[in-house]
């Protein structure tokens, strides 16, 4: 109970924290307390496999993501800080409207039948309770494989995106058609030697 | 469970409108995409919180396949940022408006 509470507050503070930064690397930081606190939460819900995916997945690979793309644009100039200051003008309609639906969410919750309350299931940490690793492994490559697929699918997908957005630019020998070849006699060999 | 799941649920809404003020608010589409990222995790959050009341781990399954999700989102958020930069060199999302029409 106590648990909850602080995890709660810890969690609301860092994605406040968060959002207000001008800075994004400090943004960033927040946002890495708000996942280490989140995973906390979820260990308190008996989802342990969950809360190792989200310190992995999340702390690990998508925040050092972001890192390095702050660290990209911000080499040189500073992209980020330009223009005129319009916050106040939008502020006051986009607070009002975040209250509102946040009123209309609140008011769902308050009054759906969020079902059973009180499900016993096993301590956290012992073999095949509910939320285990042998539980949500089966679960995955059982009852539920059509849905690890997909995450498949979704992963290769982005994979392939992002190499056509953003991985065009950059000539490389291993793919050399998409070198800008020069016409007639100017042309240059694709691969040098020692490249 | 000595912590009702409703308390749960209002953390995840308070969380997930904090990401959506992020996303309305800011101008920098670096800390817009880590609110997206506050959003889509505030909803595993209820996703976890409801798996755990009724004892059933198809809610695990669905959270994994949001947080897999959501990291093709951010890669390709980011590599739309960084194609962006290398033409423009300002990311503002407020001014990056050459398909505004």
């Amino acid at each position: 109970m106590i648990a909850f509470y602080a995890l709660g507050l810890v969690l609301i503070a860092s994605a406040i924290f968060t959002i207000t930064q001008r800075s994004p690397v400090y943004s960033v930081v927040g946002l890495l307390v708000n996942f280490i606190t989140l995973a906390a939460l979820y260990f308190t819900l008996n989802a342990e496999f969950l809360g190792v995916i989200q310190l992995v997945v999340y702390s690990g690979a998508i925040l050092m993501l972001f890192v390095f793309v702050i660290a990209l644009l911000s080499s040189g100039i500073g992209p980020f800080s330009e223009g005129p200051n319009r916050l106040p003008r939008i502020l006051a309609p986009a607070l009002l409207a975040v209250v509102i639906a946040f009123g209309f969410l609140a008011f769902g919750v308050l009054h759906a039948p969020l079902g059973p309350r009180t499900a016993s299931v096993g301590t956290v940490g012992s073999a095949n309770v509910f939320g285990s690793v042998g539980d949500f492994g089966t679960a995955l490559f059982t009852t539920q494989l059509l849905p690890f697929e997909i995450t498949a699918f979704v992963l290769m997908v982005a994979v392939v995106g992002v190499v056509t957005i953003a991985g065009d630019a950059s000539p490389s020998p291993t793919l050399g058609h998409h070198v800008r070849r020069k016409r007639g006699k100017e042309r240059e060999p694709i691969v040098k030697a020692g490249r | 469970m000595t912590v009702d799941v409703s308390n749960y649920i209002a953390l995840s809404a308070v969380m997930f409108f904090i990401g959506v003020a992020g996303v309305v608010l800011r101008r920098n589409p670096l800390i817009a995409l880590m609110a997206i990222e506050l959003m889509l995790n505030a909803a595993n959050l209820a996703l976890v919180a409801f798996a755990r009341a009724w004892a059933n781990n198809a809610g695990h399954v669905f959270v994994f396949l949001v947080v897999t999700v959501a990291a093709a989102e951010a890669a390709i958020g980011l590599a739309i940022v960084v194609a962006v930069f290398r033409r423009a060199k300002n990311v503002d999302v407020d001014e990056v408006a050459r398909l505004h029409g």
